[in-house]
């Protein structure tokens, strides 16, 4: 394998980092508070030349989650960004400003999960129809 | 020009054919394209939904038929993420067999493309040629696994059915018979001036937009970006074998058709090598028994011929998973439209938006309405046409 970027992604993203999973050498998963996602995704895809593949979010017993998995090509490792959003008013920063990728994973998890991105530019229906009943959501666990 | 004036060309939705239904509204002025519109969702299906109601084993089938061209490619990124899960590594002879279904499920799709490519131009003869050559690729592939498409071939911790000896000859056959066809398909592409002056510059998708729209795949490697999960991040039998990743750098229409015609010599040599080390290898070790699947996370990818698939798995220690999340890579590939086919004319958007191979079955249900009187304008076989008369223009003035 080429040279490692873990290291450096340690230590950018240095004390936003709440924790580090290391899966095996080609995935890992670090957990940050949602108010630090754009800085976050921004370090990796700007500063550090990371791939956004795709974003999961999951309903989960206590909160939600949300995945952003970014992929360094050089390497062939993937780092996973995990944010926790709490079940009442679950809402987050739309990092469609860091790149345009964003837009249609967001408006999915927007229409399949309930959860609203500020900032985003055009939050309506992707894969669901328009008159879809509002307040239900798939995705979420009954 | 003002809002009211402004025509819309609806292209789509859907065509139960088509693995990726989609709707995009073109907004023109004149002969230009100004806006584009994309929707997508017209079949979806909600096999993320329905993949944590079924065991691990019955989705290796279900994921298949997400895709019914590159059908192979959601199975190979699903086994990559539960056996990412598990942390287990296959059998050899399996990593071969997986990797020789996975290119031939390449050249089949690329040939595919590269008619409907042809067609929308106006040269039918590649068209028909091309589709021709298609099929010797899927008999080979029902001869190996039973079927033309869905081969079923592959399960957590191997695949499902061996490539015996007396295959083999027939396999090679078939890829050394398509090696001159592949030549004269490069030779129709390069040599002609009438492609070059009907593909090149059209539809671009420039460096800075594909990072932004994170495209992959062709569409990305046309652009000048290196990705290809095969070499970057290798598995199957990808790190074993020697093959180049084609990369050009103007990423218009011309450069997408390059890259996968020199693609498919590429899957021929991994075939090629493949087949070698499957007769050194003792036949029927072609998986690990994997009888439970523990708590955790697992990733997994392939480069499907469109691009990289992402499968995601979440699962608690039972047989089902809590969360499966699958990316397929039109959705980042027919984003990038938004900016390819703005600034062209009607004539090449069928050609762009085809380019990125979004599995373009839907060809019959396009319609030019003028929004003033609602006046159907053109139909999607007069778009075809209009693109074809292109062609024929510049062949006259060449």
């Amino acid at each position: 394998m080429k040279e490692d970027i873990i290291p450096q992604v340690k230590e950018k993203l240095g004390n936003k980092i709440l924790d580090f999973f290391e899966k095996n050498k080609r995935r890992y998963y670090i957990e940050v508070d949602k108010k630090h996602i754009v800085e976050c995704a921004k370090i990796l895809f700007d500063d550090l030349g990371f791939r956004f593949q795709t974003a999961a979010g999951v309903d989960c017993e206590q909160n939600f989650e949300i995945l952003y998995h970014f992929s360094y090509d050089k390497t062939g490792q993937i780092v996973s960004l995990r944010v926790k959003l709490n079940k009442e008013k679950p809402e987050i920063e739309s990092l469609t400003k860091v790149f345009k990728a964003a837009e249609w994973i967001e408006r999915e998890m927007w229409e399949l999960l309930g959860i609203n991105f500020i900032g985003h530019p055009n939050l309506k229906h992707l894969l669901l129809s328009d008159d879809w009943p509002e307040g239900n959501f798939p995705l979420r666990e009954k | 020009m003002s809002e009211n004036k402004r025509k819309i060309i609806p292209i789509g939705p859907y065509h139960p054919l088509q693995e990726e239904p989609e709707f995009f509204k073109l907004y023109v002025d004149g002969e230009t394209v100004v806006d584009i519109e994309i929707e997508i969702g017209y079949n979806h299906r909600g096999i993320e939904q329905i993949s944590t109601t079924k065991h691990y084993d019955q989705i290796t089938f279900s994921v298949e038929r997400i895709c019914g061209i590159c059908s192979t490619s959601h199975p190979f990124a699903y086994v990559n993420a539960v056996e990412d899960l598990l942390g287990i590594d296959v059998p050899l002879r399996a990593k071969y067999i997986r990797s020789i279904i996975g290119e031939l499920e390449r050249l089949h799709s690329h040939l595919l493309w590269l008619g409907l490519a042809g067609h929308f131009i106006g040269y039918n003869t590649v068209w028909m040629w091309s589709w021709k050559y298609r099929e010797s690729v899927c008999d080979i592939l029902e001869v190996i696994s039973g079927n033309r498409q869905h081969y079923s071939m592959f399960k957590i911790g191997g695949v499902r059915k061996d490539i015996p000896k007396d295959l083999i000859p027939q396999v090679e056959k078939m890829c050394d018979e398509l090696i001159p066809a592949l030549d004269m398909f490069k030779g129709a592409i390069m040599d002609d001036p009438v492609i070059h002056a009907r593909l090149k510059g059209v539809g671009v998708l420039t460096k800075e937009d594909a990072i932004s729209f994170c495209v992959v795949g062709p569409t990305a490697r046309a652009s000048g970006i290196n990705i290809d999960v095969r070499k970057d991040d290798p598995y199957a039998a990808y790190g074993l074998v020697e093959f180049n990743v084609p990369v050009l750098e103007n990423g218009d229409v011309f450069d997408k058709a390059v890259i996968r015609v020199l693609e498919m010599y590429e899957s021929i040599k991994i075939i090629k090598q493949c087949l070698e080390a499957l007769k050194k290898e003792p036949e029927g070790n072609i998986e690990v028994k994997v009888d439970f699947i523990p708590k955790g996370e697992g990733i997994g990818r392939h480069e499907a011929p469109r691009g990289e698939v992402f499968h995601y798995i979440r699962s608690d220690g039972s047989n089902r998973p809590v969360r499966h999340k699958i990316r397929a890579p039109s959705y980042m590939n027919v984003a990038s439209n938004k900016v390819a086919a703005v600034g062209q004319s009607i004539s090449d958007a069928a050609i762009t938006l085809a380019a990125v191979d979004p599995c373009y079955c839907c060809t019959e249900r396009t319609v030019v309405v003028d929004i003033e009187n609602k006046k159907v304008v053109y139909t999607w076989n007069d778009l075809i046409k209009l693109s074809q008369q292109k062609t024929e223009k510049i062949k006259k003035s060449l």
